[in-house]
């Protein structure tokens, strides 16, 4: 295959994936792709199962039938940890740091797992300063530059959050799955995340898993949207805004709420 | 600060048998190596438990491992010292290998009876070994062969091993502590589910550290069967798992000093109080007891002023 024809072939194909718990359906059918260098948002209400989604492409959870394509391999059974030194990384919905590490020695570890083995018992990482330089770099990346040292325990909300990303930044994927990247972030943080993620775009491709319907339409080059497990829609941001079954079903609440609540 | 303490405590060390003597103390330079060896085991002990968050209850397990390696060497003729300890730690090395592959998948409660099943496991398996010695245990005619010109039987020159391999040991532990893998080991324990999600596959490290730490604790297998010449089933039995444990929890989890220290103040108290009672444990228990309630950090935490560790938990 040349480069040629690896640039027009998505990212990340998922392919009719299924995951049921019980009696409860979460992944009904799915089937999405993501192209390269796309920021593609899944939006749906809460229990729509957009983690749950997350889970299996991570490789947190094995979906039941179904497969997942990256970069045109099939990785429905390989484990976390082997996904994303290839490249398919994730960032946690509920903030989940090394909290009792410097925010410097947190995405200087995200560095070291890619960057030549760690089963070495003498050499102190303290001497290896090229790890310290790129996690420097990371973090000027998401805005924490002059955070280094602070213990990342000790960060504020929305600092955490960016150190969240940060972290995934560090793995330099080629594909991020970013789940509620702004959960619980004030608008004035948010404004300072959309940048980051809007600036990510040119070298990563993007699923972004979000609530926050503005930064979606102002991010997303194309929308999908999940309800009750399935996938009601997929479209550009025009698209999903005039499509009848997804106002019906989900967007119209949200959006008059969101215009309500802001006015 | 640290470092002036260390390096009197090595130099009290150093001077201990060279005073015993003419003070008449010499009972105590094999007590003092007993302490040491210990510390060591205690030390092993920590680097899984304390550093990385494995709370293993089987330790005992190699400890007993490498003293039957060297006594069992020694019935059938081996008994260099540069064969047979080595031995006792290749042998505790596969041991744990064994052990971890299988316990280390699973987690908390589990990990904890998993590996304490398989201590109690080999505590009946050499019981029932007839051959050498069954519950009585094995008698060693002399200690290990050092060569050199030096010679074990002296108490003075197996303290002054005792205590290098000690003094290694815990050079070591920093130095591998402060490297990547160290580094790996102390984040699986603070967040081993997101070490997967950056690329760690936190399995094999926390085998490989669980394998190092089985040696070690092997070595001073092999160490305490040469202090006592003598060794039996009792050194895998769960209370000196939970001896052990108890030592890195007076001492401070986590920290390079928390199994000497701990070995230390358990062992002296001991000493101290058994001459009055039989009961001894009860003071120790309530030292336990003081220690978590007014210094859940160990007595290595009470020296550590700059690094402030919340306890573990994340989310």
């Amino acid at each position: 295959m040349n480069s040629a024809t690896r640039m027009t072939e998505p990212v990340l194909e998922v392919r009719a994936l299924c995951k049921r718990f019980g009696g409860l359906v979460a992944t009904d059918q799915v089937s999405l792709d993501v192209r390269p260098g796309e920021v593609h948002a899944l939006i749906g209400p809460n229990g729509a199962g957009k983690t749950t989604l997350v889970h299996q492409l991570s490789g947190t959870l094995p979906p039941d039938s179904g497969s997942i394509l990256f970069r045109g391999d099939d990785v429905t059974h390989l484990a976390a940890n082997a996904r994303v030194l290839r490249g398919l990384v994730r960032s946690y919905q509920i903030t989940s740091i090394f909290r009792q590490h410097s925010v410097l020695d947190n995405v200087a570890l995200a560095v070291q797992a890619r960057s030549g083995s760690s089963f070495r018992f003498w050499r102190p990482v303290r001497d290896e300063s090229a790890l310290f330089d790129e996690a420097r770099a990371v973090l000027a990346r998401v805005g924490l530059a002059d955070r280094a040292d602070v213990l990342a325990a000790n960060l504020a909300h929305g600092e955490q959050r960016q150190l969240e990303v940060g972290l995934a930044v560090a793995t330099r994927p080629a594909m991020l799955l970013l789940d509620e990247p702004m959960a619980g972030m004030g608008p004035e943080e948010s404004e300072r995340l959309i940048p980051l993620i809007d600036g990510l775009r040119k070298d990563v491709s993007i699923l972004l898993i979000e609530h926050d319907m503005d930064a979606v339409f102002r991010l997303a080059d194309r929308i999908s949207v999940l309800v009750s497990g399935r996938v009601i829609a997929t479209g550009t941001p025009d698209d999903i805004r005039a499509n009848a079954d997804v106002k019906r079903a989900y967007l119209g609440d949200e959006l008059e709420a969101a215009s309500g609540g802001e006015a | 600060m640290q470092r002036a303490l260390t390096l009197a405590a090595l130099a009290l060390a150093i001077a201990f048998p060279m005073a015993a003597v003419p003070l008449d103390l010499d009972f105590y330079i094999g007590f003092a190596s007993r302490v040491m060896i210990y510390a060591i085991a205690a030390t092993s002990l920590n680097l899984i438990l304390g550093y990385g968050g494995m709370v293993s209850f089987g330790h005992a397990a190699f400890f007993g491992t490498g003293a039957y390696v060297v006594a069992i060497a020694m019935t059938h003729g081996i008994d260099s010292l540069w064969v047979s300890w080595p031995l006792a730690m290749l042998v505790s090395g596969i041991v744990a290998l064994g052990i971890g592959a299988i316990s280390l998948r699973t987690r908390g409660v589990y990990f904890i009876m998993i590996t304490l099943a398989f201590a109690q496991m080999m505590f009946f398996v050499f019981i029932g070994l007839k051959a050498y010695g069954g519950e009585e245990g094995l008698n060693m005619p002399h200690r290990s062969v050092i060569g050199l010109g030096l010679n074990l039987k002296n108490d003075a020159t197996f303290y002054y091993v005792v205590l290098t391999v000690l003094v290694a040991t815990l050079y070591l532990l920093r130095r591998l502590i402060d490297a990547r893998f160290g580094r790996v080991v102390e984040a699986i324990r603070e967040n081993e589910a997101r070490m997967e999600t950056i690329g760690f596959s936190t399995y094999r490290y926390k085998l490989t550290c669980f394998v190092i730490a089985g040696m070690v604790c092997g070595l001073a297998g092999a160490l305490i069967a040469n202090q006592t010449r003598y060794v039996n089933p009792n050194l895998m039995h769960w209370i000196v798992s939970g001896d052990m444990m108890i030592m890195i929890i007076l001492g401070g989890l986590g920290y390079r000093f928390g199994g000497v220290l701990g070995a230390i103040v358990m062992l002296v108290l001991d000493e101290a109080i058994s001459p009055y009672t039989t009961y001894s444990k009860i003071v120790i228990g309530f030292v336990l007891l003081a220690v978590v309630l007014f210094a859940p950090r160990g007595l290595a935490g009470l020296f550590d002023r700059k690094r402030v560790r919340a306890g573990g938990g994340h989310g």
